[in-house]
């Protein structure tokens, strides 16, 4: 954070130049406007009283409303839409001093982990350009990574910022939910989404939610609790933290490497004075199944307002029907039309109670599994992020094989828990993450263990 | 459809109506249910609009408390029982006045449930008590005017969003009249809550009904259609007998009532079902994730049920053991809050309530009706006592009152000082009234001699007479009683 | 639980969507490979349990009844795909009678 804001903003654009433009780029930012962004870092530099991220450039992704850069949640149906209002979240960055230079490529609406369903192409991993960055939020994880930016903007709704930063080898968060504002946050599944913050390192990402958490009477669901201060949480002993090993997430059939990988984690964190324990959270099979019955019910409604009536591309219309159809029908890429028809049909009569009303009856049994763990005296629980590193482009065909990947994340969003990922290695020159959960609202514990985790993997390269 | 209305009675007559009604009533809110744009009516088109109430990607709903104070005291008013926790939820259906896709309403917890309305007496004079189902909470849509422009339809979000109450009644009325007494009994506690205007015309207070036919007898619910477009109280019931005569006719010629909806058009007096599409009607209800629970607390839902007004049914009651008058005066005086409020101030200025009551529904009513309010009306209470007062005591006859009130009531002068500006006070001097005596028998002779002669039949001309020629001031009893000396000596 | 082509035709219908008939085997087939891991869930014993309400057991907080609004930064008129003299405009409905039913409803 230091020089000058310009400057800053200047090598991020020239940044940008160098590794997104072009068919050979990564093609992980959407919409910039330089001139604009300049006259922003000037004027942050013209203050006397410069804020707490004052003169950092920072992305944030294309469902997170901004006035004066297209948001269109990597969606056709959103084309061109300039949002007329500010995202609370982008409020407080800019206030806080920071520059938006770019909005980031994303699987349409959030409906992804590979970032191959973006309608404006896919985005490549900067670490092997052969593979995906993950997704949803996989231009912004791309833009850290690439080192266009230290900050960025995602969100969550079941991995979406956890699983590309493992895949990109970059830090995620998913703060609790509540934590941050949802409003100016395209919904996707609204009682699961949270914006989450990349981070170059463990200390970006503390600076960057510590900006944006808080209570904001726009969003009726976010929490009024006191923040603590992220970035002072780096701490070298874990004495007296209990680390949870919970063996759901180490089934016989994870990757040896990846287990291999987590092992060495803990050694690390034990070596730092942690109690490791083994724990069960004895649902967590049962997360992906309750994941994508609530998420695609809830999107189902809240892409409904996608209509064509107020904005967006309007399609050919001879009748009101045919208008609402053709809008949407060109509207939405497959992975979305596959989503609102499955959310349509479990909330359709004769199929709520045996689907959508089940599925929320389970995810209180998986919610419950988390209280009783963090009640037995457990403070984190220590996760791999995913099952595997990036994979190829086009590996997973079959809907179901893609979801799989969300399986050690969606829990964190069924439970509203806070949880990061933290780079703890590679395999074969892929990154690996490592994946810290905490109770509700307790991030500051959760950071606690991300730069211990952070130094120890540093500290091993 | 009309042509059954008219051979409907006949056939009607085995059958009997059951009729449950859904009222929709705008609160009395100054912003809206979940944004802070004005409510106000009237606005030019879409000018009272936000990101939340456009329904623009990523704006959120924030629930207007005040709503919920007028929700609960609406509820409490109709002796529901309020519940500690409720629940919203979404209600998914396209429409281009319904920006969201979905209303935010509520579904399986509602605000309010178990209340009950009474609309009126039996013959043996127990109350005629209609169920209130529930009264939960919920936003309105916005306006689509279909007929501005050639082939499109134009959207007005000025009403999107503006807080609503429904209320369900339970399948409790049994004639077009009893639906129409219901609304004029609901209409009458809503205006008395001030939860809101509740005014059909500017769409204040909406009305579908849910009618079926069964034979008399029967106690199981036939097949119900909803009548839908419902745009006065007259037309509802117009409306129900309608659908209710066709019902029957369906129901005697061996047909059976299709479960569908129904649309009342006013203009040709006629019900007939609305085009529906197949399958249209799966609103795939489930909890708004965006807002979590209400819950109220006991204390502050009890509070609220004590700061409410005496409401009409107390009123009734009380005015007839207080002032001991007539039901029907009753019912006209507590019709509306002001009228029974001027009313009760005449009394309380030490006017005769019976006497009262006569003067405010004959006279004050009178005046007043055309839309102004008896609240402002020129003759205050006060005055009113005062002239009721004169007329007891003999100090102005009625017929004089009557032209003081007239006056007052343009100038808003004290009556009596109208009673001596106009010479209008009762005139008890004995000269002055023997002197009108023999005017009126020497301007007719015949007449005072049949009358000496002892034609008592005579009287009443000759008192008329006199107080004619006094111009009214004259005191009629005072006349009788020299009128009836002059017959006795002769003179 | 398995779904038919005519279940994906009258959803798609509820969701205003245009499935080509071309499309409807694969999609059968890909809805039903997804909810059939979805049958996983009705072995779980729920009795007793309640539903998760949102998240957590927060109360839902409430605004004062007093404006102004959140104002837009440019107007309706310039993101609006059709409007006039301040409406938005639609295609007018086949039978516009027919709101009552296909829900100009509260
Ligand atoms: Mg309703
Ligand atoms: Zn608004």
């Amino acid at each position: 954070m230091n020089g000058s804001a310009e400057s800053a903003v200047r090598d991020a654009f020239a940044r940008m130049a160098e590794v997104d433009a072009g068919p050979a780029g990564l093609n992980c930012i959407l919409w910039t406007d330089e001139a604009r962004a300049l006259q922003d870092a000037a004027a942050v530099d013209a203050l006397a009283a410069k804020g707490a991220l004052a003169g950092v450039p920072f992305v944030a992704k294309d469902n997170i409303a901004t006035t004066h850069l297209q948001t269109t949640c990597g969606s056709r149906i959103l084309e061109g839409y300039v949002s007329p209002y500010e995202a609370t979240v982008i409020t407080r960055l800019r206030d806080a001093g920071a520059v938006l230079v770019g909005k980031s490529n994303m699987d349409e609406f959030a409906m992804g982990s590979s970032n191959e369903h973006s309608a404006w192409g896919p985005v490549l991993n900067p670490v092997d350009r052969t593979r995906v960055p993950g997704g949803s939020s996989g231009g912004s994880a791309a833009a850290v990574a690439a080192g266009i930016v230290r900050i960025a903007l995602g969100s969550e709704t079941g991995g979406s910022v956890r699983q590309p930063a493992s895949y990109c080898g970059i830090v995620g968060v998913k703060p609790t939910y509540g934590r941050v504002s949802r409003y100016g946050l395209v919904a996707f599944a609204s009682s699961l989404d949270q914006v989450g913050v990349f981070g170059a390192t463990v200390a970006d990402a503390a600076a960057g939610l510590e900006v944006i958490a808080g209570r904001d009477t726009r969003d009726a669901t976010s929490a009024d609790c006191p923040i603590d201060r992220y970035t002072a949480a780096a701490t070298a002993d874990l004495a007296d933290v209990v680390i949870g090993r919970p063996r759901e997430y180490f089934p016989k059939s994870l990757d040896p490497r990846i287990a291999k990988r987590c092992d060495d984690a803990l050694e690390s964190l034990r070596a730092r004075g942690a109690e490791i324990r083994e724990v069960s959270l004895p649902h967590t099979d049962l997360a992906i199944p309750v994941y994508y019955i609530i998420a695609p019910a809830e999107a189902s409604s809240n892409l409904a307002r996608f209509d064509g009536v107020r904005y967006g591309p309007r399609g050919a219309s001879d009748g009101l029907r045919e208008m609402y159809e053709s809008t949407r029908t060109r509207g939405f890429g497959a992975e979305v039309t596959r989503r609102i028809l499955l959310g349509t049909y479990v909330l359709s009569a004769g199929y709520y109670d045996a689907y959508y009303k089940k599925a929320q009856e389970v995810r209180t049994l998986i919610a419950q599994d988390f209280r009783e763990v963090f009640e037995s005296g457990v403070h984190l629980l220590f996760t791999p992020t995913t099952p595997s590193p990036a994979f190829a482009f086009g590996a997973k065909s079959d809907p179901y094989e893609m979801y799989l990947n969300d399986i050690f994340t969606a829990t964190a969003n069924l439970a509203g828990v806070p949880a990061i990922s933290v780079p703890i290695g590679d395999i074969d020159g892929l990154p690996v993450g490592g994946q810290l959960i905490a109770r509700h609202f307790d991030e500051q514990m959760m950071f606690r263990g991300a730069f211990a985790l952070e130094a120890a993997h540093v500290g091993a390269e | 459809m009309s042509d059954v209305s008219k051979q409907a009675p006949s056939v009607s007559d085995a059958y009997e109506m059951v009729v449950g009604l859904e009222v929709h009533v705008q609160l009395l809110t100054r912003t809206k249910a979940f944004c802070s744009c004005s409510t106000a009516y009237g606005a030019p088109p879409n000018a009272n609009t936000c990101p939340v109430c456009l329904a623009l990607p990523g704006a959120l709903p924030v629930l207007n408390e005040e709503a919920v104070r007028l929700a609960v005291r609406a509820a409490h008013a109709l002796h529901c029982t309020v519940n500690e926790t409720s629940i919203f939820a979404r209600k998914n259906y396209f429409y281009p006045d319904l920006p969201k896709g979905y209303q935010i309403s509520q579904f399986d917890k509602p605000l309010a449930e178990h209340g009950k309305l009474d609309i009126g007496v039996n013959a043996d004079g127990t109350p005629i008590t209609i169920g209130i189902t529930r009264v939960h909470m919920e936003e309105d849509a916005g306006k689509s005017v279909h007929d501005r422009y050639p082939g499109v339809t134009a959207i007005d979000l000025n009403r999107s969003g503006v807080p609503l109450i429904e209320i369900v009644s339970e399948p409790d009325m049994r004639s077009a009249r009893e639906a129409g007494a219901y609304l004029r009994a609901l209409k009458q506690v809503i205006e008395y809550t001030a939860v809101s205007d509740a005014n059909m015309e500017e769409g204040s207070l909406r009305v579908d009904a849910n009618v079926s036919a069964r034979l008399r007898g029967e106690t199981t619910l036939g097949t119900k259609t909803e009548v839908k477009n419902l745009n006065s109280f007259s037309g509802v019931e117009r409306a129900l007998e309608i659908e209710f005569a066709r019902q029957c006719e369906v129901l005697a010629s061996g047909g059976v009532v299709t479960q569908q909806t129904m649309l009342w058009d006013a203009n040709r007096g006629e019900v007939r079902p609305a085009r529906s599409k197949e399958g249209s009607h799966d609103y795939r209800y489930f909890p708004e994730p965006d807002l979590p629970p209400l819950r109220l607390a006991r204390a502050w839902i009890d509070a609220a049920e004590l700061a409410l007004p005496e409401l009409p049914a107390a009123k009734v009651a009380r005015f007839i053991a207080d002032y001991k008058l007539p039901p029907t005066d009753v019912e006209v005086l507590v019709a509306s809050q002001p009228t029974a409020a001027y009313f009760e101030s005449v009394v309380k200025a030490g006017a005769e309530p019976k006497a009262a009551a006569n003067w405010v529904i004959r006279d004050v009513l009178q005046e007043v009706k055309g839309g102004a309010s008896i609240s402002a009306f020129p003759v205050e209470p006060s005055s009113l006592a005062q002239l009721i007062g004169m007329v007891t005591d003999n100090t102005v006859s009625s017929a004089a009152a009557k032209s003081i009130f007239v006056i007052a009531a343009k100038t808003r002068e004290l009556p009596s000082d109208i009673a001596k500006r106009e010479g209008l006070l009762q005139e008890r001097n004995e000269d002055a009234l023997v002197g009108w005596v023999d005017q009126v028998l020497a301007e007719n002779p015949d007449v005072a001699t049949r009358f000496r002669g002892g034609d008592r039949k005579l009287l009443g001309v000759l008192v008329g007479l006199v107080m004619k020629a006094s111009k009214g001031r004259a005191d009629p009893r005072a006349i009788n009683q020299l009128l009836s000396a002059r017959a006795a000596d002769g003179k | 639980m398995a779904i038919g082509a005519d279940d994906v035709r009258h959803v798609a219908a509820l969701a205003r969507l245009a499935v080509p008939e071309s499309q409807l085997p694969a999609l059968v087939s890909q809805l039903n490979g997804i909810l059939s891991h979805m049958d996983a869930l009705a072995k779980v014993k729920t009795v007793g349990v309640m539903p998760a309400a949102g998240v957590g057991d927060a109360a839902m907080p409430l605004r004062a009844d007093i404006g102004p609004p959140i104002p837009l930064a440019r107007p309706l008129e310039s993101f609006a795909p059709q409007s006039r003299d301040g409406f938005l405009l639609v295609p007018r409905l086949a039978t516009h009678e027919s709101a009552g039913d296909d829900e100009s409803d509260e």
